[in-house]
């Protein structure tokens, strides 16, 4: 065998070419097993949209409910919160809500529908963690005293207005997302749809 | 030498127990197994204290598979809800604490066996650092090392998550979505991992699956390849000259002994030790303050609210502090990207370090004082970039220094160690290495 000078050329390129046929096989045998552990139709047919009474938010207040997973806040702001937003308008990253964070009939100056009503994801958008809520001003929340109020998220120090509007020079690209809702009356809403899918 | 030697079959004296062995060994190379790794594998005889903690790697690995067995009986990988309002998972890591019998000490040894791991396995790699150990011929025993680090950085985050305290959700939450940040693939990559669009039930699975089979496999299977290179070339030594060179009349190493009875002697004496230090810290302290068992973790995973200051165990935090030290975005793609890269390149580069390296000599004893000064440098940033990662960002040194300038310029330093050592360990002053070893 070791002394065979001369390959056989023809059997070498058999024994390459069953080889490669053979290597397309397993990599094709990689697919169900890789895709398996892609969401499942359950995971997927989860995101149902939820129904939520927000009548009983008082002004100044946020409830936290959960949608696919995730928690959706419900701000009532009262007046002075909103007075905060045109202030800030120099201080965020995205005051026209540019980016493509909320639904169209949510892009404008207070990411809502009703003035008073923000819904939003309360997921950061650098890492996932979930914000708290600073709502007071200034020092009392151990923030800087030019603070007017908003969230903090905990895990890489992004901030947040109270429409959910990131600062400035923080680690979150993006301001929070706002879901598709609607209002079925005027004191519930559906967090997930919205007319057009309606 | 294992390998290149050929061992003589047993022959029987006659008795039963000889004619079974006779028989036993011509069908399987158990005699030259013995021979070549333990009986007749010579190795330096000037090992010193820092030569214990390979050993005592393999032997944290025995603790951790063998409490891991038991553990599996119990435990329960399920996120969904039982009837007292708990997760399943979590419940039934309490139900292992409380109810089964020694659970909690199984279950302590398990936790502050991966605390362990990481100690001894850092002292190990520091070893190499010392004496060389990454420099020829030995190169791929250190990459196989470095290998064998990635997977245990992996086994261990994957373990994190299965207690589902806040802690494990929170953090898992944030490792992932990490990879959202590659461009392109990121998003589509991320869902993939968790196997749902949150962390949840399918990526608590998978990350069973993960810790308890697949990980350890590879693990074993490099570790196996980690000895028989390091037997293949044999071990590096405190003075860095190689033992091989100067053979006696038998063809073995003048300055070598064979590992069993001497080295299995001097190991156990160390695994004695380090037994005492690791029960103390099991039945005392197995919380290890807050660094071995986050605080945050004894309370149930909340997907809708995360706890006011995450940070990962204690062993992970030099290279979180690398992740966070990147906020600038680069080339156009975000700097969480960026802090992703650092963080990998930070492991990675260490595979790289027997090519950096271009000292004519291996060990610290025989180097120069540039050398000496960086290493040390470098085990101090090494030791507060993993301290500021324990810290929320905007923590300030006695309240006045703030840490995140601090730990952008250790982690600039901790690369640029690396990178320009083919400089500076080429210009550095060395006395010249002995011909035989020294004790």
């Amino acid at each position: 065998m070791s002394n065979e000078s001369k390959v056989d050329c023809g059997r070498r390129r058999l024994v390459v070419a069953t080889a490669a046929v053979g290597g397309v096989g397993a990599l094709a045998a990689l697919v169900p097993f890789l895709s398996s552990m892609l969401p499942s139709e359950r995971a997927k047919a989860a995101g149902a949209p939820v129904e939520v009474d927000i009548g009983s938010i008082e002004p100044g207040q946020m409830i936290t409910v959960e949608w696919r997973g995730k928690p959706v806040w419900i701000i009532n702001r009262n007046p002075s919160m909103l007075e905060t937003l045109p202030k800030l308008d120099d201080s965020v990253a995205d005051p026209k809500s540019e980016k493509n964070m909320q639904p169209a009939y949510c892009k404008n100056e207070t990411r809502s529908i009703k003035p008073e009503i923000l819904v939003a994801v309360g997921i950061c958008t650098h890492l996932g963690c979930s914000p708290s809520a600073k709502f007071k001003k200034g020092a009392d929340e151990g923030m800087d005293s030019n603070w007017l109020g908003g969230f903090l998220c905990p895990c890489h120090g992004s901030t947040f207005d109270f429409a959910g509007r990131v600062f400035k020079s923080k680690p979150a690209p993006d301001n929070l997302e706002v879901p598709p809702h609607m209002y079925l009356s005027d004191k519930r809403i559906l967090i997930g749809e919205d007319k057009k899918g309606a | 030498m294992a390998s290149n030697t050929n061992f003589e079959k047993y022959k029987s004296d006659g008795s039963l127990q000889g004619n079974l062995l006779e028989w036993f060994d011509a069908r399987f190379p158990a005699t030259s197994m013995w021979r070549g790794h333990l009986s007749e594998y010579y190795a330096p005889k000037n090992f010193n204290f820092w030569y214990f903690f390979g050993s005592l790697a393999m032997m944290v690995l025995v603790i951790q598979i063998l409490t891991g067995i038991f553990l599996v009986m119990h435990y329960k990988p399920d996120a969904s809800v039982n009837a007292n309002g708990i997760p399943v998972a979590f419940a039934s890591v309490e139900y292992i604490m409380r109810d089964v019998p020694w659970g909690w000490l199984i279950r302590y040894m398990h936790s502050t066996g991966a605390s362990a791991f990481f100690i001894v396995v850092y002292l190990h790699m520091f070893r190499g650092m010392l004496y060389g150990s990454y420099r020829q011929p030995r190169e791929l025993i250190w990459i196989f090392g470095t290998l064998l680090f990635l997977c245990l950085m992996a086994e261990a985050f994957m373990g994190y998550l299965l207690p589902w305290g806040q802690m494990s959700f929170w953090g898992a939450q944030v490792i992932v979505n990490l990879f959202s940040a590659i461009p392109l693939i990121g998003e589509p990559l991320s869902i993939w991992i968790r196997g749902d669009f949150v962390v949840g039930d399918a990526t608590l699975n998978r990350f069973f699956s993960f810790h308890v089979i697949a990980v350890p496999l590879v693990l074993l299977g490099l570790v196996a390849a980690h000895i028989l290179a390091l037997h293949e070339v044999g071990s590096n030594n405190p003075d860095g000259v190689e033992i091989k060179k100067r053979k006696d009349v038998h063809g073995n190493p003048l300055d070598g002994i064979p590992f069993h009875p001497y080295y299995t002697v001097k190991d156990i004496v160390g695994v004695v030790v380090f037994l005492m230090v690791f029960s103390i810290i099991v039945f005392f302290a197995p919380e290890g303050g807050g660094y071995f068992l986050e605080y945050n973790n004894f309370l149930p995973a909340d997907p809708l609210k995360t706890p006011p200051h995450i940070a990962p165990v204690w062993y992970f935090t030099p290279y979180y502090s690398l992740l966070r030290a990147m906020v600038w975005p680069l080339f156009g793609i975000d700097a969480k990207f960026w802090g992703v890269v650092a963080m990998g390149a930070g492991v990675v580069i260490l595979a790289f370090l027997p090519w950096l390296d271009r000292s004519p000599v291996k060990s610290i004893r025989y180097r120069g004082p540039i050398f000496k000064t960086l290493l040390a440098l470098f085990v101090i940033a090494f030791a507060i970039l993993g301290f500021l990662g324990t810290k929320p960002p905007s923590y300030a040194f006695f309240g006045v220094i703030p840490g995140a300038p601090v730990a952008q310029v250790l982690s600039a330093f901790y690369f640029l160690y690396f990178l320009t050592m083919p400089w500076w360990s080429k210009i550095d002053k060395y006395k010249p290495e002995p011909d035989r070893v020294t004790m």
